[in-house]
């Protein structure tokens, strides 16, 4: 994989991304804002919503025997799996012992994590996504590139291209028709299938149940018409009750795709029992670490109780400029610049928390409040505390810190520096500088040092005050307006 | 009243008017302004870059020079004020000799905007003047600290001046300080579409808490010759009520 820069470069390279992305985080971004305001008491359920979410983050590996418990009771088996490797082993095993060669699959951000399809291909199982997105990436042999909208990054033309290469049918860009044939193509699916793959939006707790969300039904035919059934779920994905489920529901279709509630939300409460005519014979939940429990004792612990719902990465400027791919790995957008380096290490991916300007968009729309930025600042000490800042930054901010703490050194410094800046500009601008700053130089001029510095205008100016300063106006009466505004306490 | 000026580094070294004109509003409001000779910066470049050890060197240099100070300290820059305000918690938070100083000082601080119209409850400066202005509420000032209405209070007052719709105002300008030289592909990117949205609005000047964020913005519009100004929020009231 070429590095982050070359990949943001690609990604800047192409207008069509652009094209893609900037009309389809527009629309969402506007309908999310419009949907939450419609949700009474919206602030108080997002605040409900994120304490139940870390709440039970504090006693996680209790919380999950509790699960497990309730899973069995409801006659569902249950499996863990310490990483990727261990869920996809334990998912082929299950189809193996089963019997089973055709699955399958509906929207799984976690088997993404795994590379479960390979996997199931290398075992002789043929597996199917049928989520449209989904279905398309597969069918492209790419990656998503959003955590709800895999194809954000596509325009239609280039989707009825890749359905008319790989399944031979004729292109077209209507959106219509080529969900006409894709919808074909995945009722033949479902219906000769005979294992069913899914995630877990939720996993609720007291009822060993397992929540699914989808907007196109795929998931409901994945979990009822094969003989079998496999929930994949990352450990973090649990609520305690059905009343908080309630919550995370209000919430995440609004913040996701500014829905009042997704149109299919599916709990899973078992396999078929007994009199029953419908339903899989078996059902599995493996539930799956893959790093989050490396997570969860450190400063990144907060981003356990994200919800998936993208709105970070449709009010990201940083991800509407350039898209999921560049972030070079399942999750992107600011939760990816976060959940990667935390489940992979920060060394090799300390690049996505410096691709930030902190703007807070992130936090600003975050259903459960999380502190984004703050993540990403303490990721950014955690790569400089390993060493793997570049030594020339390095060197530069050691020799800021040891000049911005003498003031004498500091007035010398902005004078010289001042100087020869000065040297440098024409007409008071830099066009090109060497070196890291050359960054700045690359899309913007520099304006150069005042010729005086502020201390220095300031001085001047006391030395020529008269000794008794001159009457001041008395404050003028104005509209107290905004005055209940106070600062606003983290 | 006596507040405490801290002045910023970008200010001091590029933009020194910005600090003539934020002292000349508030002397002309019957306040006394008070520059710390001693202050240099409040941290936030090595602090952002993860650099915690040099930045917290900078910033105990900070709280110690405003520690001998009182009365409130007005920042001009949302950004700053943010740093002062709110992370110096974080920075300070296993630095137990300088962490109630640290929250002592954060206390006293406001942004220049925020301390007008919040602390002296001053909207109306009876300041004149015909502009046509973009307000370009920066990142720190408004999801940092808060600060959404006040300095669009301020400029309603003035007379003359017409503060223009602009299309994703809200959104960031792709300044963030060590960001724009070491993204700087990306930076620039949301450069060029925040002055594409400015330069639409039919603005003449760009109006801001932050001269970082208009450092950034001025470098991009000299780079493409545009006429579009950039002001500090002070500048712009200071010029109207002269």
């Amino acid at each position: 994989m070429p590095g982050f820069l070359e990949r943001v470069e690609t990604a800047l390279g192409d207008d069509s991304l652009k094209v893609a992305l900037g009309r389809a985080t527009e629309r969402l971004a506007s309908r999310r804002s419009t949907a939450l305001s419609g949700l009474e008491n919206s602030d108080l359920v997002r605040d409900m919503a994120r304490r139940a979410k870390l709440g039970l983050l504090k006693d996680l590996a209790g919380n999950l025997e509790t699960f497990e418990r309730n899973l069995k009771k409801n006659g569902i088996q249950v499996h863990w799996a310490r990483d990727g490797k261990e869920a996809n082993r334990t998912v082929v095993e299950i189809a193996r012992k089963a019997g089973c060669r055709r699955a399958v699959k509906s929207k799984s951000m976690v088997t993404e994590e795994t590379h479960l399809n390979q996997a199931l291909l290398a075992a002789g199982v043929d597996v199917l996504e049928t989520d449209l997105g989904e279905y398309i990436v597969q069918l492209a042999g790419t990656t998503p590139s959003h955590i709800i909208l895999p194809i954000i990054h596509m325009t239609k033309e280039r989707i009825g291209r890749v359905m008319h290469e790989r399944i031979s049918v004729p292109y077209s860009d209507d959106p219509e028709v080529l969900c006409k044939i894709a919808r074909v193509k995945l009722r033949e699916a479902f219906l000769s299938a005979d294992l069913g793959i899914t995630g877990a939006n939720f996993g609720v707790i007291d009822t060993g149940a397992v929540c699914l969300v989808s907007n196109e039904g795929n998931a409901r035919l994945v979990t009822s018409l094969p003989r079998v059934h496999v929930a994949c779920m990352g450990i973090e994905k649990l609520v305690p009750t059905l009343a908080d489920l309630d919550l995370m529901l209000k919430v995440l279709g609004r913040s996701a795709t500014g829905q009042k509630i997704t149109t299919y939300s599916s709990l899973v409460t078992g396999p078929r029992r007994p009199g029953e005519t419908e339903g899989p014979e078996e059902m599995h939940v493996i539930l799956i670490d893959n790093g989050r429990s490396d997570i969860l004792g450190g400063d990144l612990a907060e981003i356990l109780g994200c919800i998936r719902c993208g709105a970070c990465l449709n009010a990201c400027p940083v991800y509407k400029h350039i898209g999921g791919h560049a972030y070079g790995d399942t999750y992107p957008g600011p939760v990816g610049a976060i959940v990667t380096p935390g489940l992979r290490g920060v060394a090799a991916w300390k690049e996505l928390p410096d691709a930030s300007s902190l703007c807070g968009a992130c936090k600003e729309v975050c259903p459960v409040r999380l502190d984004i930025p703050r993540m990403l600042l303490q990721l950014r000490k955690a790569a400089v505390d390993l060493g793997t800042a570049p030594w020339t930054l390095a060197l530069g901010l050691w020799g800021f810190g040891a000049v911005a703490s003498r003031p004498g050194l500091f007035r010398l410094a902005a004078r010289v520096g001042g100087f020869a800046a000065r040297l440098l500009a024409r007409d008071g601008w830099i066009e090109r500088l060497p070196g890291l700053p050359g960054g700045w130089t690359r899309s913007r001029d520099l304006r150069a040092p005042a010729p005086k510095t502020f201390q220095q205008l300031w001085r001047e100016r006391q030395a020529r005050k008269p000794a008794s300063p001159r009457p001041a106006l008395p404050p003028v009466p104005g509209r107290p307006l905004g005055a209940d505004r106070t600062r606003k306490d983290v | 009243m006596k507040v405490q000026l801290f002045h910023t580094c970008i200010v001091n070294a590029v933009y020194p008017e910005v600090g003539l004109s934020v002292a000349a509003i508030l002397e002309r409001l019957g306040v006394e302004v008070e520059v710390p000779l001693g202050q240099t910066c409040c941290g936030q470049p090595a602090f952002n870059g993860g650099f915690h050890a040099d930045a917290r060197k900078v910033a105990r240099h900070a709280v110690d020079v405003l520690s001998a100070t009182e009365g409130p300290i007005l920042i001009p820059s949302g950004s700053c004020a943010d740093m002062m305000v709110h992370q110096y918690h974080l920075l300070f938070a296993e630095d137990r000799a300088y962490r109630d100083k640290a929250h002592a000082v954060s206390e006293r601080c406001h942004e220049f905007s925020q301390f007008l119209v919040d602390v002296l409850k001053v909207t109306d400066l009876k300041a004149r003047l015909t502009l046509k202005a973009a307000y370009h509420p920066s990142c720190h000032l408004l999801r940092g600290l808060g600060v959404r209405h006040q300095p669009r209070l301020l400029l309603d007052e003035v007379e003359g001046l017409e503060c223009l719709p602009i299309k994703d105002q809200e959104e960031c300008c792709g300044f963030g300080g060590m960001f724009s030289v070491k993204n700087a592909a990306i930076s620039g990117g949301m450069m060029e579409a925040k002055l594409g949205n400015l330069e639409a609005s039919g603005a003449e000047a760009v109006v801001s808490c932050d001269m970082g964020c208009l450092m950034h913005l001025a470098g991009g519009l000299h780079r493409r010759g545009s006429k579009l100004k950039v002001k500090h929020l002070s500048q712009v009231l200071l010029e109207g009520m002269s």
